[in-house]
């Protein structure tokens, strides 16, 4: 085969898998924007005749997607902050510092990897249940706060710093936390980053257990919401097709903006592992 | 302050969510599955009574369970390899020093991986509708026989694998794309002078240098497909036929639908054995076959 014709066959198909990549998504825009029963024709149409905002109109006023997805960040944002923090200092620690069952401890985590997140739901349930938190942002935020992945990922990154800094700190009279917060965590900026956006995407596209946990409307993420309208509107294309636009919308603008740190973790934590 | 001390201060916290909420109810999940727990459980725990291995031995008298079972290995069977062989493909397009607009190409393929299920699975429903959807009428006017993609128990799991290769692919792409450039390019430079073709290539070096990534990823893309459950709760909920039913929606629909927290405890048990064991076979598999 000639380099041309390699290199327009190499195009032609890069640019056909990114078509079936992307043209479901694009398409999804643009059923958004057409009026109710547009989208029920044939043949189908492709782009609006009268592009209108009436679907995202009655999401917000009238099937509460603005309590859903103020919901949504809400629960997101306080895993991520949240889990964060307890991943980072469990990382460092395992990974910098030296206790007595340190190499233990993080070998029942990693041999926990391997259960499934679903075999602990129905306990979890009855826990939560006894604890008078189902049905509360704290069912889906609680469970959450710390993840054997990242604590991995962090003691991954933070085996790299070298140990001269946190003697020389410990010499000076420094104590640990103040040793954590002024020399460790700059450096694991980078990870911090990561494990943040790796974090926030998790949280949000989960289904199976806030589906489980959140019983009562008022409490649903945009995952769960959209769910329970689809089987209510099956035939209302074009409202389902708004919905699926907020939810997916504000991930993949996140996705978009930091997308070098996501695939620098996603590397990291199968690579590695 | 000692160090000793500082790390368990560190540590607590991260442990005890975990021990709390999740290797708590691992050990408790066993404990159940080996009870009737259910709905009078539920209202009064002095109805809790210990029936040893019964759930487990109801199940494997359940037509239910064996054809969740099937229909979930089936997924994984046909899904797995089918998103492997996507995810090579494109890994090697991008990888190829002839591409170019790499980093869009790449953005573009990957981007399905960051949606949410629900909502994309909502879009596929609506491309595969059986009487407005694009695909159908694509093929009715290139002449061929339109499908009731979700609706025929034939179609209903091919409909799901499609949909599932095409949100998954981009992951294991991005892997596939660091392993190929792992491979040193003397390699190929030799092969070409020997005047190896590309498809000799491919196999004598590709394919071997990338084993150590490919069991990688089949480990990982395996286990996380036996996990199926949200693409048939928003696609098909479970139907038709129950031809989508998967281990987990039925485990779903025995908890947390008709309140048998014992019996879904045994279906999520036996999920996990399957699970483990199945990846375990394929590590040793693939150790005998690098000793031979």
């Amino acid at each position: 085969m000639s380099p041309r014709l390699a290199k327009a066959l190499i195009h032609g198909l890069l640019i056909g898998a990114a078509a079936i990549a992307i043209a479901p998504l694009l398409y999804m825009l643009s059923v958004s924007f057409m009026p109710q029963g547009e989208a029920s024709a044939l043949p189908p149409p492709v782009l609006p005749t009268h592009p209108t905002l009436a679907n995202y109109r009655e999401l917000f006023l009238n099937a509460g997607m603005g309590r859903y997805l103020v919901n949504s960040l809400l629960i997101s944002t306080a895993i991520t902050v949240v889990s964060l923090a307890f991943n980072l200092m469990a990382g460092y620690a395992f990974a910098k510092l030296e206790f007595k069952g340190r190499q233990r401890i993080f070998q029942v985590l990693l041999g926990a990897l391997v259960i499934p997140a679903q075999v602990a739901m129905l306990p979890l349930f009855l826990l939560l249940k006894y604890m008078g938190l189902v049905n509360t942002y704290g069912a889906v935020i609680v469970p959450a706060l710390a993840t054997i992945f990242g604590i991995f990922l962090v003691r991954q990154y933070a085996s790299g710093i070298p140990d001269d800094l946190m003697e020389a700190a410990r010499i000076d009279g420094a104590g640990e936390f103040r040793i954590f917060a002024t020399i460790v965590m700059p450096l694991l900026k980078p990870i911090m980053v990561t494990l943040a956006i790796f974090t926030f995407l998790a949280a949000w596209n989960d289904f199976m257990w806030p589906l489980i946990a959140l019983t009562g409307q008022e409490h649903y993420t945009l995952p769960i919401a959209l769910a329970s309208l689809s089987r209510e509107h099956v035939q209302d294309s074009e409202l389902m097709m708004a919905g699926s636009v907020v939810t997916i919308l504000p991930v993949l603008v996140l996705f978009l903006a930091l997308q070098r740190y996501y695939l620098e973790g996603l590397l990291m934590g199968s690579v590695k592992g | 302050m000692n160090t000793s001390r500082a790390a368990w201060l560190f540590i607590t916290p991260a442990l005890i969510i975990l021990g709390l909420f999740f290797l708590l109810p691992v050990i408790a999940a066993l404990i159940l599955s080996v009870t009737d727990y259910d709905l009078y459980a539920l209202a009064d725990i002095r109805n809790l009574r210990f029936v040893a291995l019964q759930n487990y031995w109801q199940l494997l008298q359940r037509p239910l369970f064996w054809s969740a079972l099937g229909h979930t290995v089936y997924f994984v069977v046909v899904g797995v390899p089918l998103s492997l062989f996507a995810s090579l493909g494109a890994a090697m397009l991008l990888n190829s020093p002839l591409a170019r607009f790499k980093p869009f190409f790449r953005t573009a393929l990957f981007a399905p991986v960051v949606t949410t299920v629900v909502a994309v699975a909502v879009i596929w429903r609506y491309l595969f509708n059986t009487k407005y959807g694009l695909v159908n009428y694509a093929l009715d006017s290139i002449g061929m026989p339109t499908v009731d993609w979700l609706g025929d128990p034939h179609w209903a799991m091919p409909t799901i694998i499609l949909f599932a290769v095409w949100k998954n692919f981009g992951y294991n792409m991005i892997i596939f794309m660091a392993g190929l450039q792992a491979i040193p390019g003397d390699l190929y430079e030799a092969a070409r002078i020997d005047g190896a073709s590309a498809f000799a290539q491919f196999r004598h070096i590709t394919l071997p240098m990338l084993k150590p990534t490919m069991l990688m990823v089949s480990i990982l893309t395996v286990s996380g497909y036996f996990q199926l459950f949200a693409e048939p709760y928003v696609m098909t909920e479970g139907g038709p036929l129950q031809s989508t039913t998967s281990v987990l929606y039925l485990m779903y629909e025995e908890g947390f639908k008709w309140w048998n927290l014992g019996s879904a405890s045994a279906v999520a048990f036996i999920l996990f054995v399957i699970m483990f064991a199945v990846t375990a076979t394929m590590l040793r598999l693939s150790r005998q076959g690098e000793k031979a």
